[in-house]
């Protein structure tokens, strides 16, 4: 029945051999490694992030310091449905944050420093359990069925990428007030100004919308699997994950969502 | 019955493979899947041709042995099910049935439909067991275990190795698997002396052969013992704790 005796001579595949390869139980098969052991292992805690485990609690931690971010960006927005100056005052207060113990600027600088560094290690623990994925991986199905995944989880590479995009242009626009978005009326702490102007033009205002509709099934997947990736799992709470996945994904998309739509349909001018 | 089928055939493990059509017209809907491919080899066999290659075992779903991708599910169309348990009233009159292999990388086909799950062992022998004296029984019941932990260590122990979740992974990761093996182990009082050497031992030569989660829950559906992906999260717990733990503690008490 089983074709023991007529597996060829040579190891079943000439990848390159990462690590200790497994002698198989038929003869004259090796199961190569696919990840590479570090020869060395780093110094605590960094040996964490070697492994694909700690990879992915490390982009468990920097994906809710995301969303708490995205949480407070979020509420400082509203301040666009106040006023010009509410909201001009709130974005000069963030520069000023702790001004008399520190500097102008320099908290809000810590803080982007933050934020630079959990973007940075998300995309590139995505990158590399991505490559390592594939290799385990490497031949699909004919056909095949999926029960359990949906599209959320199984886009996720797919929406980070474009969210990271829409960040680039985000920056562009508010921040740096390039000027190929045509962003002549472009000014300097004048945050309202800027908001209404530029996102007054529709084409600019669809790709914020096409940013927040791809943050929303990105979110959903990453605030319900968060819990698992950091083994917060218990049946108390397993009930409530995917209900506050949905609601946090709601209360950060929905006004995210209505402040283009209210700038392009003329609600806020 | 009469269904068609469409079975992955492949001479060796460094051959391509291809698909082959068979025709079967009075198939019974009381056969098993198994016995429906029994039938299918009798047939070639009789005709001259080379029999389709599978592997089988006890066939009662208890030794996780058999295993084939039906349909683009591992171990077919109903849940909690073993290939071998898989009967063919689960089809209907005229279906078309698509057979594969597990594929993954730690999984090379052997021939036709057997795959070799070699790394699943390797994932075992780094610490799928406790160091125990043997010696005089002890008395039953001598440590004390709270039924909720003795029925989820239960659970766990469940896990029958057949290698449905990696095979039905998109990552092609053995996580559930492994961590099947390591909780049943870790939730239990006799397994807490090497908790955390068994769970860095055990993931680390997991990750040499396998991909990583990302929380499809592909896995615990396809699962013939329904073993849950909280383990998965209680492995992801201890791997972390057995990084940053100081273990010159761990014998004092370890929740």
């Amino acid at each position: 029945m089983t074709a023991t005796q007529q597996a060829p001579d040579q190891p079943i595949r000439s990848l390159p051999a990462a690590g200790p390869a497994v002698k198989g139980l038929t003869p004259n098969i090796d199961v190569p490694a696919v990840q590479k052991r570090p020869r060395r292992p780093a110094p605590w805690p960094l040996d964490l992030y070697q492994t694909a485990v700690g990879k992915k609690w490390v982009m468990a931690v920097s994906g809710a310091g995301l969303m708490l971010f995205l949480f407070a960006h979020m509420i400082g927005n509203l301040k666009l449905f106040l006023s010009a100056a509410e909201l001009d005052e709130y974005s000069a207060a963030l520069r000023e944050l702790l001004y008399p113990i520190l500097p102008n600027t320099v908290f809000l600088w810590i803080m982007r420093a933050g934020l630079i560094a959990f973007f940075a290690i998300h995309m590139h623990a995505a990158y590399s359990l991505t490559v390592m994925n594939h290799r385990a991986r490497p031949t699909k199905y004919s056909k095949r069925d999926y029960i359990a995944a949906n599209w959320a989880n199984r886009t996720m590479r797919y929406s980070g990428v474009i969210i990271f995009a829409f960040l680039l242009i985000h920056l562009a626009n508010l921040t740096w007030g390039w000027q190929f978005l045509d962003n002549d009326q472009w000014v300097f702490g004048q945050v309202y100004n800027n908001v209404t102007t530029s996102l007054s033009q529709w084409w600019l205002a669809g790709i914020y919308i096409i940013g927040q509709l791809a943050l929303a099934p990105h979110l959903f997947h990453g605030s319900w699997s968060l819990f698992q990736s950091l083994g917060i799992n218990s049946p108390r709470l397993n009930p409530l994950r995917k209900g506050f996945a949905y609601a946090f994904t709601a209360i950060i998309v929905i006004p995210n969502l209505s402040f283009p739509i209210a700038v392009v349909t003329g609600a806020v001018r | 019955m009469r269904v068609t089928l469409k079975v992955w055939r492949q001479e060796g493990p460094t051959t391509a493979g291809r698909f082959d059509t068979h025709q079967l017209d009075d198939i019974s809907a009381e056969m098993s899947f198994l016995e429906m491919l029994d039938v299918l080899n009798e047939r070639l066999i009789t005709a001259g041709e080379e029999p389709v290659a599978f592997d089988s075992d006890c066939r009662e779903g208890i030794c996780g042995t058999c295993g084939l991708m039906i349909n683009g599910r591992a171990h077919g169309p109903a849940k909690a099910t073993a290939t071998c348990q898989l009967h063919m009233r689960k089809f209907r009159d005229g279906d078309e049935i698509v057979i594969e292999p597990w594929r993954a990388a730690a999984f090379p086909v052997v021939r036709d439909l057997v795959v070799d799950r070699a790394p699943l062992d390797a994932v075992i022998e780094a610490g799928g067991y406790i160091s125990a004296d043997t010696g005089g029984a002890p008395d039953g019941n001598l440590i004390p275990v709270p039924k909720a932990v003795a029925d989820a260590a239960m659970d766990a122990a469940a896990c029958i190795g057949c290698g449905a979740c990696v095979a039905a992974c998109p990552n092609g990761a053995g996580q559930l698997f492994t961590s099947a093996k390591l909780q049943h182990l870790n939730l239990l009082p006799q397994g807490q002396a090497q908790r955390l050497d068994r769970t860095v031992d055990m993931v680390e030569t997991m990750e040499a052969f396998f991909g990583s989660c990302t929380n499809y829950g592909e896995c615990q559906e396809a699962c013939p013992k329904e073993i849950s992906i909280d383990f998965i999260a209680y492995m992801n717990r201890d791997y972390v704790k057995a990084k940053m733990r100081n273990r010159k503690l761990v014998g004092q008490r370890f929740p």
